[in-house]
């Protein structure tokens, strides 16, 4: 031992680093290396879990909407708007020049080909997350005929994209197919 | 601290002169786990087991308040509830065998921890109040630990709230109406459960209290250490951090080594494959043991099979089960060896051998199905039980001519006297 400990002054004096500190680092730095691997599963698991994460999807069925007319469903425990929209609704959302909008999209990017009329959008306000009137029948649509969310106070057009108020987003469109003419599955 | 030669906590900027003037915890860490805190320089491994003890409870109060919020204590979904965090909670599976194998790491480190004690006198004067406080923790984690093992809910879970309840059911008169209040019914159901969760979240912040005030005992005479003699000097101590600091860090190290491999390799293996089937009121498991750690009192529990007097067999049991531990709360009193160290005392140390033996044939004995010839062997073992502490060791007091003690514990380690010059 004696010797070792001399060899190791020598050493502290010709580096200025002694063994016992690169013990010292090196076991600290395994430990905290150790401590990092530990905490990112303890906080991981408040992620949602598999069985949220499991894509549950929904059929809706859209015969019975009219034209004009929208309906309220829950898909992953949010609700999204299902609506059929009027030629002057339509009409509308065209007419308008994309540029000047907060989140430029035209109404085609937001429908399914040769469905321009049906417009399927999550009923969350991108805001702080309310959801917008507009869908039931005799609810505020707001100045620019589409959704209002009272919460405060964002316009949605006929295409459901952001016009006024604070939202920075349009109403986001999830992912969905039509499974036959009236018959459309999201998720 | 009340070592005249203790490093005196001294701030060395101007941020830890204001903080020690309003919030003195730097002060605090430094003088009971710093270098302000002289420890016995002859501490052997039996000493380690106090921290890792600690360490493990933190693990288990971290990994339950995971557990606790994925977990629903309603007897209808609590079984699936589990299942949800063993196979959908990002690694939920890993939190929960990290809590329920912790337990029995837990109570390794804390039967370790209570041997030391036993063998090496730290129960006698001046430290009798950090044994009796230590009891006290040892009582708490057992009732944590039950109620934790209920809260899966499945048929072990479900039986062993139905029969460590009944146990209660055995005080005359009054038994049969603890009991239901106990349970909040007639037998474990949704009340039951619930107010098993709340305490089994309680009872852990209440040992850390206990921890705290134990340590706070132990600060006041200081470690006791393998001769049982007292420190005489400086050179008899060395500063906690970083001898002892670095020490404990290594054990815990070698320690988590183990805890990860029964984690991820064996991770049932302490347990009871009968607790993955849901509770069922209506069939009770073929075999019905608790977790291991209780087993050598769950054996002087069967131990009693016949009315002895006036007193039911069933109370006997009970008694004899409480008491086993209740002793020790007498233990300072019962050795009256003025020699703490098991290593001076010839007869001791042979008795202490036969009692280790004797508590690990219980264990067995208690884990094994209620037949002969265990039933047998664990009442010869219970009896030899409280022979041990009732009339070996105030016998053994008298008796027993000790070795010769080293002067000081410098003496012990270096062969050379003690200088008390300083
Ligand atoms: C001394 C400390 C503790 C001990 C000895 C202990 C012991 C146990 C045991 C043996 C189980 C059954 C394990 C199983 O078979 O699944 C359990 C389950 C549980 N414990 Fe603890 N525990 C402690 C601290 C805590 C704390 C502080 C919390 C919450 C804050 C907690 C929350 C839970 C929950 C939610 C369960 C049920 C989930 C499961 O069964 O895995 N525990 N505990
Ligand atoms: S949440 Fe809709 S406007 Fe704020």
């Amino acid at each position: 031992m004696a010797t070792v400990e001399t060899a190791d002054t020598a050493v502290a004096e010709e580096s200025g680093v002694r063994r016992r500190d690169f013990i010292n680092i090196a076991a600290v730095s395994f430990a905290g290396a150790g401590a990092v691997a530990t905490v990112f599963p303890l906080v991981n698991q408040m992620n949602p879990s598999a069985d949220v994460l499991a894509l549950a999807s929904v059929d809706v069925d859209i015969s019975a909407i009219e034209r004009g007319q929208a309906i309220k469903i829950l898909w992953r425990k949010q609700p999204v708007f299902v609506r059929n929209l009027t030629d002057k609704e339509i009409g509308e959302a065209n007419a308008v020049n994309i540029s000047t909008l907060r989140d430029p999209q035209t109404l085609a990017e937001r429908t399914k080909v040769g469905k321009e009329n049906w417009l399927i959008t999550l009923g969350v306000c991108t805001h702080l997350g309310c959801v917008p009137l507009g869908a039931a029948e005799g609810e505020n649509k707001g100045e620019f005929g589409g959704y209002f969310c009272p919460c405060h106070g964002s316009s949605y057009d006929t295409a459901a994209r952001i016009r006024k108020g604070p939202a920075p987003r349009n109403l986001d469109v999830p992912d969905y197919e039509f499974l036959s003419d009236t018959v459309v599955k999201i998720g | 601290m009340s070592f005249p030669w203790a490093n005196q906590y001294a701030p060395t900027t101007e941020f830890g002169r204001w903080m020690d003037e309003k919030l003195p915890v730097p002060r605090l860490v430094y003088n009971s786990l710093g270098a302000g805190y002289p420890t016995p320089r002859n501490l052997n491994y039996m000493w380690n087991f106090g921290s890792l003890a600690g360490i493990f409870l933190v693990v288990q109060i971290v990994t339950g308040i995971i557990l606790a919020m994925h977990y629903a204590a309603n007897a209808n979904i609590a079984f699936d509830s589990v299942e949800h965090i063993m196979r959908d909670v990002n690694s939920g599976w890993m939190i929960r065998y990290a809590h329920a194998n912790g337990a029995s790491f837990f109570f390794i480190a804390i039967y370790l921890h209570i041997g030391r004690g036993l063998f090496y006198g730290s129960y006698k004067a001046p430290r009798e109040m950090i044994w009796l406080l230590g009891v006290v923790i040892y009582l708490l984690a057992m009732a944590t630990a039950f109620m934790g093992y209920v809260l899966p809910w499945g048929q072990m879970s479900f039986w062993g709230a139905k029969v460590i309840t009944g146990l209660f059911e055995a005080i005359p008169l009054v038994g049969k109406p603890i009991q239901e209040l106990l349970l909040g019914g007639f037998a474990p159901d949704n009340a039951a459960l619930n107010r098993f969760f709340s305490l089994h979240y309680l009872l852990p912040f209440v040992i850390a209290g206990v921890i705290i005030l134990h340590i706070w005992a132990l600060h006041i005479p200081g470690s006791n250490n393998p001769t049982g003699v007292d420190v005489k000097g400086p050179q008899d101590t060395v500063p906690f951090h970083p001898y002892y600091t670095a020490k404990d860090g290594w054990t815990l190290g070698v320690a988590l080594i183990f805890f990860t491999m029964v984690m991820f390799f064996l991770p049932n293996a302490l347990g009871h494959a009968d607790n993955y089937i849901p509770a069922n009121p209506l069939s009770t498991p073929a075999h019905i043991v608790p977790e291991w750690y209780f087993w050598p009192w769950y054996a002087i529990l069967r131990a009693f099979t016949v009315d002895f007097l006036f007193i039911p067999a069933k109370l006997l049991g009970v008694l004899a089960m409480f008491s086993a531990i209740l002793v020790w709360f007498f233990l300072p009193w019962l050795d009256r060896s003025p020699v703490r160290s098991g290593m001076f005392r010839p007869k001791f140390k042979i008795f202490f051998g036969i009692l280790v033996i004797d508590v690990l044939v219980l264990g067995y004995c208690g884990g094994a199905p209620a037949e002969e010839p265990f039933v047998m062997i664990s009442q010869f073992a219970g009896a030899y039980y409280f022979a041990h502490f009732l009339i070996i060791l105030p016998l053994l007091s008298r008796l027993e001519k000790p070795e010769p003690l080293p002067n000081s514990i410098t003496e012990s380690v270096t062969g050379q006297p003690l200088k008390t010059a300083s």
